[in-house]
């Protein structure tokens, strides 16, 4: 697609949209649209793994009692209402699996991704809009068909959302059999959706960006989700391969990962974290690009260290590539490569320590307004720096002896994934309702829920290190079995309650998002006064955003310029005449006769 | 491969016209293409990775005289050869459209479908006679890697004998022309891909 | 919120564990520095009429600061541990005078193997009992992991050890207990339905009761 082509069918549509209901908002090739299906289809996925998580820590925290509620549940998951080992296995997995793939990494890469990537370059759509669509239809039937395994016989998967060989791959070890075939098929089939979206994605960024939106004019957002999306491309297909070759052992015969005729169990853990690794910085990079937005706009200052910003997220994204081995320490491996892996997983602590005090410098000297996505933005950095401060322990091999496989490590996992991930998509979504919907979610019940799901969630993930630092292990149906984990029930119930707490508060935002809808106010183009071209365009902008490609003209986060004529701040777009008597200490911004 | 006529044109579908910000210098049909590629080479990657580690690991589990004690290396070798005769076509055929010979491009675009249609039919025969002859998927680490690599890849040659029979039918429907011929050019990188990726896996699987 | 370790018993606690408090002590520097920053800044520079906001791009100068310094402090504790992690888990490290065990894996049970009288394991008079680890106190000991069926993970808090038994793999680990009692090993690896109870009690023997547990036991043996 030309930009000639991009403009007329922009402007035709800007105009007139006489597309059947079932083409505007079922099969649409809108990205705007397709961002919303993402939305709402991992919203409702992030509540089935929280509720699988709501069970977990009901065992935990009372292990062998019958769990309210329990009762609906068959004979093969419940015994009178208390949790049975077998399906207590499969919760673990499917929390881990719904949450990675089917909640927070679309979330992140399949709503904000199609959502900002073309409102935030200047372009009409996405590059390839009818593969855009197909990539939503694909994910729709993989979630559909994860669900269906914990209906058949056997039950669901059940070898932890790692998948680790040989358990994965014989239903004898498992009792599983139909349930893990269909998670690696299902997983297959997701993965496919994602490669297609990768592609669009670093197509559009690379080919469709308005005129005068250069490299470095890109917002931190998009270029977080440009280098994840070139994650996402070449991540993906690994274990789409691992996967396909683990379905192959329990269907076909082969022997990739047994040992019997010759195969690697090891193998599997190589090929799944090479892809497991970059994933996980899948999870956590567009997080800190929209975080970077939010930031210096609530602060009303540029991005301290633009640049470097940029290099963090391509170090971060680089670097990611080479410490897959950290999650193998204890494996088995040639403990001569643990120490290898050991310094370079050591060396990316540092790009994430440049965007934490970038971010803290972009608040120092600012004129800080406390809205809500601008709370949540804050909870990401402050909450970040827990988990990555506690990925320190894990990476020194000598520690990661003692805390490997133990609760400190599924610590970690969720200060950084909920902490992080999460709270930065909090951010995100109350950021860009009003631009999605039109509407302004109430801010009381956002600051509401921003500070119970701040508190409780501290309450429910803190004492998860001292769970770990005691030797609690994980995954066990029943902590009560070992000595040694004795004293700690009193904690696993004190977790348990904030985890019951936690989740209830999750209400507030649900009712608030679908509150917004009908008894929102109508929001205004631009409700956060933020520099971006999305805020350019009405909401929500028409299909093809905007009658005209439009100019660009300015870096990103121009708040507080001495350009800004109305307002404290200065849209990429906005054309502006020179100063009389430019001041010779700012960087001077560029005008149409300096281009 | 040198295109006087347009040498001097821009502003065509095939060589689209300078814009404003420096993206790929390449029209977006095809940007999206070499993307794609990329995923495909690292899915290869994985599974080549792990066929050379297990090979190297464990030699004893592939025949002391080599694959071809099992393999049908004649009858792979011409299977091979017509592979790269229909890149050969496809390679006239992205020529016959930037020359402006609109009567020959779906000849050769035929041609290549045709071809690339024998080759999975040929391997398809393949697989049955291994079979037969006890050589299945669970025939250890050499039927495990054996079947994945030539499995998958047949898929993709499968997958692009499809969109080549869609474009030959485009072709014949006049819908290209020497000015715009994208769809012709996109499909040739895919064809061309698989092509190579063959020629990697038919040395090292049956020739070594 | 409790940041000690339990106590050790092993001669590699020690080791760990000071690698573990000297991280968690710079840590902990960081957390403060980076929280009180924040919180101090939340305040200080929060929205006030008549204020502006300082329009800058960054500082050059402070980025190689705070960049210099996280890197030196991740290498040096990567320096620290590298030795520590070799001295453990080496293949070379393995004293020559350890008494060597084998533990074998399998769901839902740990089976250890002990050489008997003539000190070599793989004769006639060894001697095999399940889910009990007996070892005397002050002396190296060196367990070849081996796994029946999945991967389970060989684990004594107390010893501060933890290793992957994967199947089709000999994988040679040891230590050296410095305490008597009784300890428990759990399993560290999603191993099936049983993991969670795939418990073993590792007794820790004065040299005096281990010869007499170990004689104890060979003679049920010979009795079969």
């Amino acid at each position: 697609m030309t930009t000639v082509a991009t403009h007329s069918e922009a402007a035709a549509h800007a105009h007139v949209d006489d597309r059947s209901f079932l083409r505007k908002y079922i099969f649409s090739t809108d990205h705007k649209i397709i961002g919303i299906q993402f939305l709402l289809m991992s919203l409702l996925f992030l509540l089935v793994g929280g509720t699988l998580a709501m069970i977990i820590r009901w065992q935990q925290g009372y292990p062998g009692q019958a769990m309210p509620g329990a009762g609906v549940l068959p004979e093969t998951m419940a015994a009178d209402g208390i949790i049975l080992p077998e399906f207590y296995n499969s919760l673990v997995t499917m929390h881990g699996t719904f949450m990675v793939f089917f909640a927070i990494m679309p979330l992140l890469v399949g709503v904000f991704g199609n959502y900002l990537i073309p409102l935030k370059i200047g372009a009409a759509d996405m590059a390839f809009p009818r593969i855009n669509m197909a990539s939503f239809w694909i994910a729709v039937p993989a979630g559909i068909l994860m669900i269906v395994g914990f209906f058949v016989e056997g039950g669901h998967a059940a070898a932890g959302w790692t998948g680790y060989a040989p358990l994965s791959a014989v239903p004898e070890y498992t009792g599983v059999s139909l349930g893990q075939q269909i998670w690696c098929v299902s997983l297959i089939v997701l993965g496919l959706s994602s490669i297609l979206g990768s592609m669009n994605y670093i197509s559009t960024v690379i080919n469709l960006r308005a005129p005068g939106m250069t490299w470095f004019r890109l917002p931190l957002s998009i270029w977080a989700l440009f280098i994840t999306a070139i994650l996402v491309l070449l991540a993906m297909p690994i274990l789409s391969g691992a996967l396909i070759m683990l379905l192959f052992d329990q269907v076909l015969g082969t022997h990739f990962f047994l040992p019997a005729q010759g195969g690697q169990p090891l193998l599997w853990q190589h090929l799944f974290w090479f892809f497991g690794h970059p994933e996980v910085y899948i999870l956590i990079l567009p997080a800190m690009g929209f975080v970077s937005d939010i930031i210096a706009n609530g602060s009303r200052k540029p991005i301290f260290g633009y640049h470097s910003m940029v290099f963090a997220i391509a170090a971060i994204g680089f670097l990611g590539w080479m410490v897959w081995g950290h999650h193998m320490f204890q494996s088995g491996m040639n403990p001569t490569l643990g120490t290898s892996f050991m310094i370079s997983t050591m060396l990316i602590a540092v790009p994430s320590a440049i965007k934490t005090f970038n971010w803290l410098g972009t608040l120092w000297g600012g004129s800080i307004r406390f809205h809500v996505p601008m709370l949540h933005a804050l909870a990401f950095v402050s909450m970040f720096v827990i988990g990555g401060l506690s990925g320190v322990f894990m990476a020194s091999t000598p520690v990661d002896i003692y805390i490997h496989d133990t609760y400190f490590i599924v610590a970690h996992i969720h200060y950084v994934l909920f902490g992080g991930s999460l709270f930065a998509l909090f951010a995100a979504i109350t950021f860009w309702y009003p631009k999605m919907f039109g509407k302004l979610m109430s801010p009381r019940l956002g600051k509401l829920h921003f500070w119970l799901t701040f508190i409780f969630y501290n309450m429910t993930f803190f004492p998860m290190h001292q769970l770990g630092l005691q030797g609690h292990m994980r995954r066990i149906y029943d902590p009560t079995v070992y000595q040694f984990l004795d004293h700690l029930g009193g904690l696993n119930r004190f977790i348990t309650i904030s985890a019951f707490l936690l989740f209830a508060s999750q209400l507030i935002f649900a009712y608030s998002f679908i509150a917004g809808w009908f008894r929102g106010e109508k929001a205004p183009e631009n409700p956060w006064d933020d520099t971006g071209l999305e805020w350019t365009t009405p909401s929500p902008p028409p299909h093809g955003n905007w009658p005209e490609t439009p100019t660009v003209h300015h870096p990103p986060y121009e708040f507080s310029s001495p350009l800004a004529r109305d307002g404290d701040f200065l849209p990429q777009t906005r054309e502006v005449k020179p100063l009389p008597d430019p001041a010779p200490t700012s960087t001077p911004a560029d005008t149409p006769a300096s281009r | 491969m040198s295109h006087p006529a347009h040498a001097m044109t821009h502003g065509d579908a095939m060589h689209p016209p300078v814009k404003a910000e420096f993206g790929s210098g390449v029209y977006t049909e095809k940007l999206g293409m070499w993307v794609f590629l990329l995923s495909e080479v690292m899915f290869f990657t994985a599974l080549i990775g792990s066929y050379l580690i297990l090979r190297f690991s464990r030699p004893d589990a592939w025949p002391a005289g080599g694959p071809q004690e099992v393999l049908n290396i004649p009858v792979t070798a011409v299977n091979t050869f017509l592979l790269i005769c229909s890149s050969v076509t496809m390679v006239k055929a992205y020529a016959a459209a930037a020359d402006g010979k609109l009567n020959l491009l779906p000849l050769w675009l035929l041609a290549t479908t045709l071809i690339g249609a024998t080759f999975v039919g040929v391997q398809a025969y393949e697989y049955t006679e291994l079979v037969t002859h006890g050589f299945g998927p669970s025939s250890g680490l050499f039927g495990s890697t054996f079947y994945t690599m030539t499995g998958f890849h047949g898929f993709h040659v499968s997958m692009g004998v499809i969109c080549m029979a869609y474009v030959t039918l485009r072709a014949f429907r006049g819908k290209y022309s020497a000015t715009d011929h994208r769809g012709v050019e996109v499909i040739g990188l895919y064809w061309h891909f698989v092509d190579l990726v063959w020629i990697i896996l038919f040395t090292i699987v049956y020739l070594i | 919120m409790n940041w000690l370790l339990p106590p050790g018993a092993s001669t590699f606690a020690g080791d760990i564990d000071r690698i573990y408090y000297i991280i968690l002590v710079i840590t902990t520097i960081a957390f403060v520095v980076v929280q009180a920053g924040l919180v101090w800044f939340l305040i200080k520079y929060r929205a006030r009429p008549g204020r502006k906001a300082l329009y800058t791009h960054g500082n050059m100068k402070a980025e190689v600061i705070w960049t210099a310094i996280p890197a030196v402090t991740v290498i040096v504790i990567g320096l620290m541990s590298g030795g520590v992690w070799n001295h453990i888990k080496g293949r070379d490290s393995v004293p020559a005078d350890a008494i060597p065990l084998a533990v074998h894996a399998s769901q839902f049970e740990w089976n250890v193997t002990y050489p008997g009288p003539d000190g070599q394991l793989g004769s006639a008079d060894d001697f095999t009992v399940r889910n009990q680890l007996h070892v005397p106190v002050d002396r190296p000991v060196a367990v070849m992991l081996t796994a029946e069926d999945v991967i389970h993970s060989f684990n004594v808090p107390a010893f501060r050890i933890k290793q992957d038994a994967v199947p089709g793999m000999h994988i040679r680990t040891w230590f050296q207990a410095t305490q008597t009692g009784e300890y428990e090993l759990g399993c560290a690896e999603l191993c099936g339905l049983g993991h969670y109870r795939m418990r073993a009690v590792v007794t820790v023997h004065t040299a005096e009761d281990y010869e007499r547990w170990l004689t104890e036991r060979a003679q049920t043996v010979s009795l079969r």
